[in-house]
This record gives structure tokens, C-alpha cells and sequence, in this order.
């Protein structure tokens, strides 16, 4: 059976789901990559023999969460082709360039070295090796730049241009491709809200540790190594996610709509709504709680520029949809006579609106016979899922700020080295572990589903990006990856709590520091 | 020519130095998982032939995502197509695939044998099934898949999914299959000891002469399968646009590119070449040079394949004009232009620190080091 609504909301499903899963463990190998060279560095540089074990024991939890991170984002490399065969076609020239590159630059830097982090600890030099641990740090960051520009095309589509013949977006300017701002916002945004995951992670089991007596010399440095990095890069998330906020409300109104629940274009500057309670159908809010005019100045750095509401962002569609019907016709006479001068002409006046048109389609299959009703329709189609991400963001903010709070009362606590005596500081730490990542997964929403209803903004519809599957192949894959993907957390965390539990071993035994090579070598 | 056929051409080439890049490597660690459970008869043995690649399975398995991430980029119609239309038998290699990496790192975390032996089942099964898809993958590109194109390049898989199960694909999938335990085996003789190492080199030998026994009895299945030939309105240096050309299907095709070029069949006297010589060099317990003999044998086996279809890529059997060839299914000219440099670049680089890292790890691994290693798997 192809129910092709169904199909493609199963996809989505299917999609969110895993891409959410995979990046429950992304933040912290991004973090942790650096807060293990950090520890290591001074090692290196003191000598003292308590850095490498701290090292060696977030290293261990860094390898459990990161097997997961790998075996996870082999999904998502799969998954464009096999759901998303329609647009992966479609932008593959574009969106496929940063993903090899990715492979090729950062991730064959991050797995191979990270092997040699893990078992090279008495195979090299100590200089080497932290050379070794900064490569996988290096790395697995620049992964995240690569991944993120392929996304930041998704969102503010740069460099390519739609070809009428192979009926694809193709890359026009390599340059334009990469240094998008909405990339570079969002990498620099993403990468440091790892940092800050990663910070929270290891002050909590720290923490912990303190709270019970255990550990305390490994405990206290790595609290606060861990706090001292969290504060900046948390300062570092909130002022991105501010950038990343004014480059969004000038490229993505309507995500900037759902985010502040803006439902009637007003005089400025308007009010922020601290609170509320939306309602999509009728486009209002139910219920709000406002501070006035202060979103203005916040969105737009001035106080007369008017923000678009959703009133304002439909009747705009409309018109959008009208003008780009005569691109969809002209794209089909040229698919029978590719060489049909008038029809490219009427094709490239109407070629920035076709994206309407193809969301127009949904409702109207043939283009020509739309009614007023199916315009409508579309429109509302505009406006991405107003609650889930109005709520989303606000979770995300209140996290951001929370964080920042208690990660400046952790450094500071600890740079009087009094926080093994703030019992109620060191009983709050690991409940704040679960915060960031809440966080990063509420951005993603954000991010994401606020782009709805495009995979790439104003250009391709996400109804028509999917492949053509039946329901049937969708509930099987569907299943097989609940069923692994349970099956898989539960061993995860099982072994992420029992060695969080064991702790450190300040000797290892057989006393690796000292012994020889722990695998036999040339050196036996 | 021009530049654009050109850089078709040496995207082409650069596929297949991918594949034989995955084959070789990932390959190796899949043959290894698959006969995990026969190299090592105890556990310390089997933790023992795990660390053999424990440091390097993780870069390794980047070529496959590489090879993934250059077929989205250089040949992104391929891409759409092959994985969306073989959606089940993709999803079967990912989710064997994806046990691998909890399988090395979770393996020898618990003591308890229970929990060890089910590991060792799922790196079975992430080792064999994998390796079987991707020989038949290729099997299936040979024959030919069941997919059809819409006016807008909406593309429709027509099969079913036991079609891509099928009898030569099967006999594909099994080759692939022996060619990774042979590379395995010579993996494990290089670096273990023992009975690990005897039974490495027994395994080595037998996986090299049936490997060889099923690429004879697929030469001559290939020989009577339906080839496909272009009869008109190909254009090297065209758009890539797979609809406007014709394609009818010839039996036995595939030789056509071999009788026109003779010196092809030097490819398919490599892989016989190197898997005997390499199987000998088993036999006399020089491993290292059997290793390299293996991934020649890779060289002659997908360099068969590719010499044969070419300029095909993935044939339709039902629909043959829109098969996706070299010169319809590629990227655009730019793309393919800045991706190979950064390949030029970066493949190098890649190549000189994979090997710094396989350097410094050199020597044998014994139960009892393991033992002894707070890391080790």
C-alpha cells in the first residue's frame, strides 16, 4: 500500500526518533574529547601521576558512550538514502560534498586516533600521545562543523542553484556552501553545548563521588576542571544561541513565529511572551504571560523593525504559491522538449517561488485546477508545530540559564576548594546531569522541526522527500530499530552506571604506568 | 575528452579504490568477528584475537562510511536509488553492522560468560551478514534491479525483497564472505600465536580456494546473465540525466567490454593470481605478504566487476533505458571537481596516519597481555 501521508510521517517519525538517539550521546563525546585533553595536558606539563589516571577513568566512560555514537550515526548516514531517496536526489550534488568530507577529514582523524588514545597509553611517548587525544578532540569537533554546514543548507540553502535538466539543486559556489552563517552559528552553538554536557557530566559523578567520600583527589580536580570549562562554554552557548536567534528571525520568520508564539503581525516593538499557551487551529494563544516590547530589540537589534507574524507569513505563501506554478509548468513542457526556449524563460521568472508550488501540490495535484481552499490549506502548512516548539525552546533557555547558575556556583565553591563541604551542592550535581541533555535534544527540536514543512527551506516540501516506500516496510523498520534501539540504552547505561560505581583505579592493575607494554610489542 | 567525462571517469575509479578500500579493511574485521568463535577456542584466546584489530576496527569501518558519504556526493542518484530500493537487505546490513561497535567495546566488560557469548554470537552476525549483503549488493547491480523513474525523477522500486535474495546474488554475497575470512585469517597469523594462529592459517586456505571455487562458478553464471548495452543518446559530457537514453539487454553483455579489450581479463587473472599465491604464502606461514595478496585479490575481484558493466553502474531490469550509468548518475561538474581535491588531499593524509597507527600497534597480542591491559577488550 502506498499511503503516501502515512509513509512520510512514519519517516519523520523514524528520522527524529533516531537522529534524537544519536545525539544523546554526540554532546558528551564532543566535550569529553577535550576535558580528556585537557586533563592529560597537565599531566604532561606537571607530571603527576592523578591527571593520567583521571584520563584513563573518563576515558573509559568517553569509549562506552562513544561506541554508541558511532554505531548510531551509521544509521543516519543510511538513513537519507534509504527514507529520504527523494531528497537526497534532489540535493545529493549539494548535501552529499560536506558529508564525504566529514568522512574523509574528521571522522577517519577521529576513529583512528581514538583507537590509539584507548590502548596506545604505553606504546608512545607522552607527548605523542596527548598529540593522540587532541587529534581525537580535533576530529570529532570538526565532524560537527562538516555535519552542521550540510544542515545549515538544509536551513538557509547557499552556493546551489535548481537545474531545469537534471531536476536537482546543484552546488553554484563552494565557498557560499560553507561559510553560511547559519552553519557556522549553529556549529559553533552545537559544539560548545557538548562542552557544556560534557562539563555537567563529569562535575555530577564527581560530585557524586565526593557526596559518598570516594575518590576525593580524582573527584575534586575533575569537578574543578569540569566546572571552570562549563562556565565559559556555557557563556559561549547562550551568546551563539542569541546570534543564532537574530540570523534565524531575518532567514526563518516562520521558525521565529513558533518560537515566540506570533501569531498576528504587530506594531512595533512587541512584547516577549514569557508564557504561553498556543493554540494552532484558531492561531491564537490562549493564555499568555508577556513582558512588552521587549522582543523586538531581542529578535531584530532595533526597536521599529516589524516581525512578520503568521497572518502575515501566510498571505505572503499564498502569493509565493501563485507565482510559482507557471515554474512547476514550465519544468514540465521542458522535461519533453528540453530545448524549449519560452518555457525555460517562464521557467527562471518563476523559478524562486517553485518551492510553494510543490507545497501547494500536496493539496492540489494538478497545479492548474487549485482552489482557494487548497491555497489555504497550503498556507497554514507554513507555520511549523507552534507548541512543541514554542515549549521546546523555552525548556531549552531555562536549562541554559539554570546551568550557568549552577555551574558558576561549582566553580566558584571549588576555587575556594570548599565544595567537599557543600554537601547540598554535591547532592544536586548528579540530578543536574540529565539538564543538558534535555537541552540538546529540545534544540534539535527547534531546530528542526521548526523547518518544517521543508527538508531545505523554501525550496523542497518535506512531502515530497521521501522515498516511496510502503506502510508496511516503514512498520518493519520502525520495529527493528525500537527493538535495538531499547535493547541497546538499556545495555549502555547498565555499563556507563557500573563503572561510573567501580570509579577510578589509581593503580591499574598490573600497573600499566610503569610495567611494560600492556600488549606484548616489539619492545618484548 | 572533456573535462566533465573526465572527472566522471575518475569518480568512477575512485568508487571502486573505495570499495576495494572497505573490502580490505572492513573486511578483514568482519572476517575476524565472523570466525571469531573458530580462532579462539577459550575466552582469553578470542579477547586475544579481538585486540589484534581493537585499536584500529573503528578507523577501518570509516571507509565504509566514507564510501557511503563519496557515493551520496559523486554519485548521488545512486545513492537515492541503490538504498532506498533495496530498503529491507539495507536495513539488515545496518542493523548487523551496528552491533559491531557495541560488540568490541562491550564484549569484555562483564565477566560473565553468558554475556561474552552472546557478544561473540553478534559479532558473528555483524561479521557474516554484512559481508554477504555487500557481495550481493554487487551480485544484484550485475543483474540488474527492478526500478523505474517518474517524469520528475521520483524513483519506484518495483521488486520484492526476497528478489534481491536471490541465487546469484546469494553466490556473490558467500564470495565476498570467503574473500573476508581469508583477509582476517592473514590479519590473525600476523599478529597471534598458537593454536590461534594454526587455526587462522587453516581458515586462511580453505576461505582463499572457496573464494576462488565461486568466482569461477560466477564468471560463468555472468557469461549467460543478460548484460546491458547503451544503443543511443549517451553523452559522456552531458547533464546528468539518466532518462533520455536508450538500453537494450544482450545475453551475455557483460563480456562485450573483455572482447573488445582483452587486456580486462588481467583483472580476473589477478584475483586467481594473487588468492593462490597468497594461499601458499598462508601455507609457509608468511602472513604479512599473504595479507597483501588478499587485498590484490580485492583489486582483480571488483575490478572484474566493474570492468565488466561499465559504463554501467546500476542497471534497471525493468525499465533498461533508465539504468544509471557513469555518464548519467554523477554528481555535477563542480562537485565532482572540489571533491576531488579535498580526495587528493586528504586520502594521503588518511593513509600515512592509518598506517603510523597499525605501526605503533605492531607485534603479537597474547591472552595473557590482555589480561594484563586495563583497556583492552
Amino acid at each position: 500500500m502506498h499511503d503516501l501521508a502515512t509513509v512520510v510521517d512514519l519517516s519523520r517519525w523514524q528520522f527524529a526518533a533516531t537522529a534524537l538517539y544519536h545525539f544523546l550521546f554526540v554532546p558528551l563525546t564532543l566535550g569529553l574529547s577535550f576535558l580528556l585533553a585537557a586533563m592529560e595536558t597537565v599531566y604532561v606539563t606537571t607530571g603527576r601521576q592523578i591527571y593520567k589516571d583521571m584520563a584513563r577513568f573518563w576515558g573509559k566512560l568517553f569509549a562506552i558512550n562513544f561506541a554508541l555514537g558511532v554505531a548510531t550515526g551509521l544509521t543516519m548516514e543510511f538513513e537519507f538514502g534509504t527514507n529520504w531517496s527523494q531528497y537526497s536526489r534532489f540535493v545529493g550534488d549539494v548535501f552529499g560534498a560536506p558529508l564525504a568530507i566529514e568522512g574523509l577529514m574528521a571522522f577517519f582523524l577521529e576513529s583512528t586516533f581514538v583507537g590509539l588514545m584507548l590502548f596506545g597509553w604505553n606504546r608512545m611517548s607522552r607527548g605523542k600521545h596527548l598529540i593522540v587525544t587532541y587529534m581525537v578532540a580535533l576530529g570529532s569537533n570538526l565532524s560537527a562543523l562538516w555535519i552542521l554546514i550540510a544542515n545549515g543548507f538544509m536551513q538557509a540553502p547557499h552556493g546551489a542553484a535548481f537545474d531545469p535538466v537534471t531536476k536537482r539543486m546543484q552546488l553554484t559556489s563552494f565557498t557560499d556552501l560553507i561559510f553560511n552563517h547559519d552553519a557556522q552559528a549553529k556549529f559553533v552553538h552545537t559544539s560548545i553545548a557538548g562542552y557544556v554536557t560534557a562539563a555537567i557530566f563529569v562535575t555530577g559523578i564527581s560530585g557524586w563521588y565526593m557526596l559518598k567520600g570516594r575518590h576525593m583527589e580524582i573527584a575534586k580536580r575533575s569537578f574543578r576542571m569540569a566546572a571552570l570549562f562549563g562556565v565559559f562554554a556555557t557563556i559561549g552557548v547562550i551568546s551563539l544561541g542569541d546570534a543564532l536567534g537574530f540570523i534565524d528571525g531575518q532567514a526563518q520568520p516562520e521558525k521565529l513565529v513558533a518560537m515566540e508564539a506570533l501569531w498576528k503581525t504587530e506594531k512595533p516593538p512587541v512584547g516577549f511572551n514569557l508564557i504561553a499557551i498556543p493554540d494552532q487551529k484558531e492561531q491564537r494563544n490562549l493564555y499568555t504571560v508577556q513582558v512588552p516590547k521587549v522582543l523586538t530589540p531581542l529578535v531584530t537589534r532595533t526597536f521599529d523593525t516589524v516581525i512578520p507574524g503568521a497572518d502575515q507569513l501566510e498571505r505572503e505563501a499564498v502569493q509565493r504559491m501563485k507565482n510559482g506554478i507557471p515554474a512547476v509548468e514550465a519544468l514540465r513542457t521542458l522535461s519533453k522538449d528540453p530545448k524549449d526556449a519560452a518555457a525555460m524563460a517562464r521557467f527562471k521568472a518563476h523559478e524562486k517561488d517553485m518551492g510553494y508550488a510543490l507545497l501547494l501540490q500536496r493539496y492540489a495535484p494538478d497545479l492548474t485546477k487549485a482552489t482557494p481552499a487548497d491555497f489555504q490549506k497550503a498556507a497554514k502548512d507554513v507555520i511549523p508545530n507552534v507548541p512543541i516548539i514554542f515549549w521546546s525552546f523555552r525548556i531549552m533557555v531555562a536549562a541554559g540559564f539554570a546551568m550557568l547558575i549552577y555551574l558558576i556556583v561549582a566553580t566558584v565553591c571549588s576555587l575556594n576548594n570548599r565544595v567537599q563541604d557543600r554537601r547540598w551542592l554535591l547532592k544536586l550535581a548528579p540530578w543536574f546531569i540529565p539538564v543538558p541533555f534535555i537541552a540538546c535534544e529540545v534544540g534539535w527540536l527547534v531546530a528542526e522541526l521548526g523547518r518544517q514543512p521543508w527538508t531545505v527551506y523554501n525550496i523542497l516540501p518535506t512531502w515530497i522527500s521521501a522515498s516511496t516506500h510502503t506502510v508496511g516496510y516503514m512498520i518493519f523498520s520502525l520495529t527493528g530499530f525500537i527493538l535495538i534501539y531499547t535493547a541497546f540504552i538499556v545495555v549502555e547505561m547498565y555499563l556507563m552506571l557500573k563503572f561510573i560505581r567501580q570509579g577510578p583505579e589509581p593503580h591499574p592493575p598490573g600497573g600499566a604506568d610503569t610495567a611494560g607494554p600492556a600488549l606484548a610489542g616489539t619492545s618484548h | 575528452m572533456e573535462l566533465y567525462a573526465i572527472l566522471k571517469i575518475v569518480w568512477w575509479l575512485l568508487l571502486g579504490v573505495l570499495l576495494v578500500g572497505l573490502a580490505v579493511m572492513v573486511g578483514m574485521d568482519m572476517g575476524i568477528g565472523a570466525a571469531l568463535r573458530y580462532f579462539g577456542r577459550t575466552d582469553g584466546e578470542r579477547r586475544a584475537v579481538l585486540n589484534m584489530i581493537g585499536p584500529h576496527w573503528d578507523g577501518n569501518q570509516v571507509w565504509f562510511i566514507l564510501g557511503g558519504g563519496a557515493v551520496f556526493a559523486a554519485w548521488p542518484t545512486i545513492y537515492a536509488t541503490a538504498f532506498s530500493g533495496l530498503y529491507v537487505v539495507m536495513l539488515l546490513l545496518l542493523w548487523s553492522m551496528i552491533i559491531r561497535p557495541l560488540g568490541f567495546e562491550y564484549r569484555s566488560k562483564m565477566p560473565s560468560a553468558t554475556w561474552r557469548g552472546v557478544w561473540d554470537w553478534g559479532l558473528f552476525v555483524s561479521g557474516a551478514v554484512p559481508m554477504v549483503i555487500f557481495g550481493a549488493a554487487m551480485g544484484n547491480m550485475l543483474q540488474g534491479v527492478p526500478f523505474h523513474f517518474n517524469w520528475n525523477m521520483e524513483s519506484w522500486y518495483t521488486g520484492s525483497f526476497l528478489g534481491l535474495l536471490n541465487p546469484f546474488a546469494i553466490l556473490c554475497g558467500l564470495m565476498a564472505l570467503a574473500l573476508a575470512l581469508y583477509q582476517g585469517a592473514a590479519m590473525v597469523m600476523n599478529r597471534g600465536e598458537g593454536g590461534v594462529w594454526e587455526r587462522a592459517r587453516r581458515l586462511g586456505i580453505w576461505s582463499g580456494g572457496i573464494a576462488l571455487a565461486l568466482f569461477t562458478i560466477g564468471g560463468f553464471w555472468v557469461s549467460r546473465l543478460a548484460g546491458y548495452a547503451i544503443t543511443s543518446g549517451a553523452d559522456p559530457a552531458g547533464p546528468a540525466m539518466p532518462l533520455h537514453k536508450t538500453v537494450v539487454m544482450v545475453q551475455g553483455g557483460w563480456l562485450h567490454n573483455f572482447t573488445a579489450h582483452p587486456v580486462l581479463w588481467l583483472l580476473p587473472a589477478l584475483t586467481y593470481g594473487a588468492v593462490l599465491l597468497g594461499m601458499a604464502m598462508l601455507r609457509s606461514g608468511r602472513s604479512h605478504a599473504g595479507w597483501w595478496l588478499g587485498a590484490l585479490g580485492w583489486i582483480g575481484t571488483i575490478g572484474t566487476v566493474g570492468a565488466a558493466m561499465f559504463p554501467f553502474m546500476m542497471p534497471s531490469s525493468t525499465n533498461p533505458s533508465q539504468s544509471l550509468t557513469v555518464w548519467d548518475a554523477s554528481s555535477s561538474r563542480m562537485t565532482l571537481m572540489w571533491m576531488l581535491g579535498w580526495t587528493v588531499v586528504f586520502v594521503p593524509i588518511v593513509v600515512t596516519y592509518t598506517s603510523w597507527a597499525f605501526w605503533v600497534m605492531r607485534g603479537k597480542v597474547t591472552p595473557e597481555h590482555v589480561e594484563n591491559d586495563d583497556h583492552a577488550y
